[in-house]
């Protein structure tokens, strides 16, 4: 009788704590993975394809499951990938690509004979203009990513290297002099 | 008047080294060869250019509106000729350039018409306005717009206007000369201060190692009979920092992050107040200021200099040593060697100080911190400046932020004092660039991500409206068609000949309730055809047989090629809607 007892009690307990679990992981259920959402904040937005995912979040989601390395990013640089690795507990790596200086892209306007097709292509919305009239670039939006090159008929958009201002200038980091050391005598 | 003085921590005692450059009184620099102008020379929005190449202005007509509201105006300082509108080099650390406009005087001087102005009768909107449009900025070294200053907070009742007379800083004395020479047009200035701004005290501070000038002062103060006090403060320096000032005269300490205004105070130089003054009695914008010449020179003294004028140029009128071997703009302890000695003298450009290795002697190599704490006890922002140190080194910003370095003034009391000549406020300004250049990218990077998302919104929402018009169209033909084929069904049973013209029809129609892409493709699919159809060669008839057998070999390889050349037209057609 005893023992019967005592296997309802387990029995009981069980039900109870399975049941309170169940309605836990529905009610708290965690809705997206919340290290996309830190991996994403971590990559520069220019949304450029050159990890040949289709934007920064793709890229940001197949980190996160594994099938991506930390290295495909041009843009985020050497920089970035020391991040990812930081927050990922991976390895740094060498990046998968040459590290550009950042570049905003430029229409030579004279040339430019108004066919939309980079209007369509930048991630964006960062270039104005209509069928057959001429397009610009709205700098400060433009992130450099390089997608409207391919598609220009005429190839009249350039990539310019961003170059130093009074704006964007820094100060440098303090030079500390490496000096040899005075030669001790061996005693 | 007996008064109540407060201390601030820490602070140094540097050489004032004030003494040379007191001798002589002021003096009107002459017209140099050329002056060079910088548009962006206060804090805020680039006044853009209102002059081209050319032009022929007067002295004190505007060349650079101002560009919103955090902006000042920037007028010709002499009349002449402007030669260009070109970047030039700037009086900044970086020794980069920036537009200027370059005017070559053509030696008379002669003003635009200026108007005094009753600024009593004015609605404050318009004194501050007026003081934009003179472009009144501080002079104390921030160079922040004046009139944003002078409008009093709504929620905080105004309780002391500082006026900063200390000039702490070791060499300079071209406030010391202003009060001194021109103390009436000073006080004047405060007074419309004090009417803009209605603060229950007018403290004005200066430094007591600089008795003729508060004796100046009080003077100009009494027979103007103002209610202005006068106040000597302790000589130690960064008495002149704004917060030091506020400080030792009202005891209030301004918190990390807030302004002086939240606490109901607030500071101007009295260099600004003259310029105020100066713009709205004589209708005279800024176009020069006093400009202190010392340093590794013969003949130290303080001159009246136009705006832009180059400071090699400039240099020359105190006959600077030989051994001068570089022009440091500002103090020793908050200024910075100027990269490029043409750079031309801005608003902010109080002192220019001849350097030589004799005067100040090279820096001795760096030590490695040692922690005795100096910097602290020195720091009058009462920061830790070892600890901000350690983490700008270790490029750590993060650290840094949480030390405060956004409070660090960079006053450079705590290089002064460190007994391993470590250049701290170097490190510090290197923390704050490299924070402000990530935040730049972080917000630059957010909003990329806001219009990418949005894009991509919108490409979604007009795919589903053109499917949504190519479904209704489909379904509209595909009905039209099966009343058509119903009507010849109806023909045919009643004349009982059957034909089989119309069956494509009813996979359409079928097609267009399932599936509105499928529906989508077959219209655009039917269109292109009927337009192919509709296409008839033209001008055959003109062509000789020759040409007729090349066009009819032609068709016969159409004729072979026909599927793959009716699916292309489609596609073709559906681009053509795409970049409709």
């Amino acid at each position: 009788m005893d023992i019967l007892i005592a296997i309802a009690i387990m029995a009981l307990g069980a039900i109870v704590l399975g049941a309170a679990l169940g309605f836990a992981s529905i009610k708290f259920k965690v809705d997206g993975d919340p290290l996309v959402e830190k991996i994403e904040a971590l990559l520069p937005q220019t949304q450029c394809g050159q990890c040949s995912y289709p934007g920064c979040r793709p890229y940001a989601e197949a980190i996160a499951k594994g099938e991506a390395d930390i290295n495909l990013c041009p843009p985020g640089g050497m920089e970035g990938v020391a991040k990812l690795a930081d927050l990922l507990g991976r390895e740094v790596k060498p990046l998968d690509a040459e590290e550009k200086p950042k570049q905003l892209a430029v229409i030579d306007e004279q040339t430019c004979i108004g066919c939309t097709l980079c209007i369509q292509s930048c991630p964006v919305d960062a270039i104005v203009g209509a069928a057959k009239q001429m397009h610009t670039i709205i700098t400060p939006l433009c992130t450099g990513c390089e997608l409207c090159l391919p598609p220009c008929p005429v190839e009249c958009i350039r990539m310019e290297a961003i170059t130093e201002n009074i704006d964007n200038w820094k100060w440098k980091y303090p030079v500390v002099e490496i000096k040899a050391a005075p030669m001790q005598r061996a005693a | 008047m007996l008064m109540n003085l407060f201390k601030f921590k820490g602070g140094v005692k540097p050489p004032t080294n004030k003494t040379q450059s007191l001798g002589l009184p002021i003096a009107q620099a002459p017209l140099p060869t050329r002056l060079i102008v910088p548009l962006h020379q206060s804090i805020g929005g680039m006044p853009r250019p209102v002059v081209q190449a050319g032009d022929k202005v007067l002295k004190g007509q505007l060349i650079g509106k101002a560009d919103g509201w955090v902006s000042a105006a920037v007028h010709a300082p002499t009349s002449g000729t402007v030669l260009e509108v070109a970047a030039h080099v700037q009086p900044h650390p970086s020794g980069l350039d920036a537009l200027c406009v370059v005017i070559e005087p053509d030696g008379k001087d002669e003003w635009i018409e200026r108007t005094t102005l009753d600024y009593k009768a004015m609605t404050p909107e318009q004194v501050r306005e007026h003081l934009q449009q003179s472009g009144v900025v501080g002079l104390g070294g921030a160079v922040f717009p004046t009139h944003g200053k002078l409008t009093a907070s709504k929620t905080v009742p105004m309780e002391e206007l500082v006026i900063n007379g200390a000039e702490c800083e070791p060499y300079i004395t071209c406030d010391d000369l202003l009060m001194r020479e021109r103390a009436e047009e000073v006080v004047r200035g405060i007074g419309v201060f004090r009417d803009l701004l209605q603060p229950k005290k007018v403290l004005i501070g200066i430094e007591d190692n600089k008795p003729e000038a508060a004796a100046a002062m009080r003077a100009a103060v009494d027979a103007l009979g103002e209610s202005f006090s006068v106040i000597s403060v302790p000589t130690l320096y960064p008495a002149g920092g704004a917060k030091q000032l506020i400080r030792v005269l009202t005891g209030k300490e301004v918190p990390a992050s807030k302004r002086s205004t939240d606490l109901g105070v607030q500071c101007f130089n009295v260099a600004t107040a003259y310029t105020a003054w100066r713009a709205i009695a004589h209708g005279e914008p800024v176009v020069s200021r006093l400009v202190t010449l010392t340093g590794n020179v013969e003949s130290p003294r303080n001159y009246e200099v136009l705006i832009g004028t180059p400071m090699d140029e400039l240099l020359q009128l105190a006959q600077p040593k030989a051994d001068t071997d570089g022009i440091l703009m500002g103090g020793p302890m908050m200024g910075f060697l100027v990269p490029d000695p043409k750079a031309p003298v801005v608003k902010a450009t109080n002192c220019l100080i001849a350097h030589s290795a004799a005067l100040f002697p090279p820096k001795p190599e760096e030590m490695p911190c040692i922690r005795c704490g100096a910097c602290a006890t020195a720091c009058p922002h009462e920061l830790q400046p070892f600890e901000m140190y350690w983490f700008s080194r270790a490029k750590n910003f993060g650290k840094t932020q949480e030390y405060h370095i956004f409070d660090c003034i960079e006053c450079g009391c705590c290089s002064f004092v460190c007994p391993s000549r470590i250049p701290l406020v170097q490190y510090f300004r290197f923390a704050k660039s490299e924070i402000w250049a990530r935040e730049r990218e972080k917000n630059a990077a957010d909003g990329a991500k806001v219009r990418f998302e949005f894009k991509q919104i919108r490409e979604e929402r007009e795919k589903a409206e053109k499917a949504e018009k190519l479904a209704k169209a489909a379904a509209a033909q595909a009905a039209k068609k099966a009343a058509e084929a119903a009507a010849a069904a109806q023909a045919e049973s009643t004349a009982g000949d059957a034909g089989d013209t119309k069956p494509p029809a009813q996979p359409v129609a079928v097609d267009a309730e399932n599936d509105p892409k499928k529906a989508a493709i077959a219209a655009a699919m039917a269109r292109a055809k009927a337009q192919r159809e509709a296409v008839q060669p033209k001008n055959i008839e003109v062509a000789d047989s020759s040409v007729q057998k090349e066009i009819s070999e032609i068709d016969a390889r159409r004729a072979v090629l026909d599927p793959a050349a009716s699916d292309s037209a489609a596609t073709s057609a559906q681009n053509q809607e795409k970049t409709d």
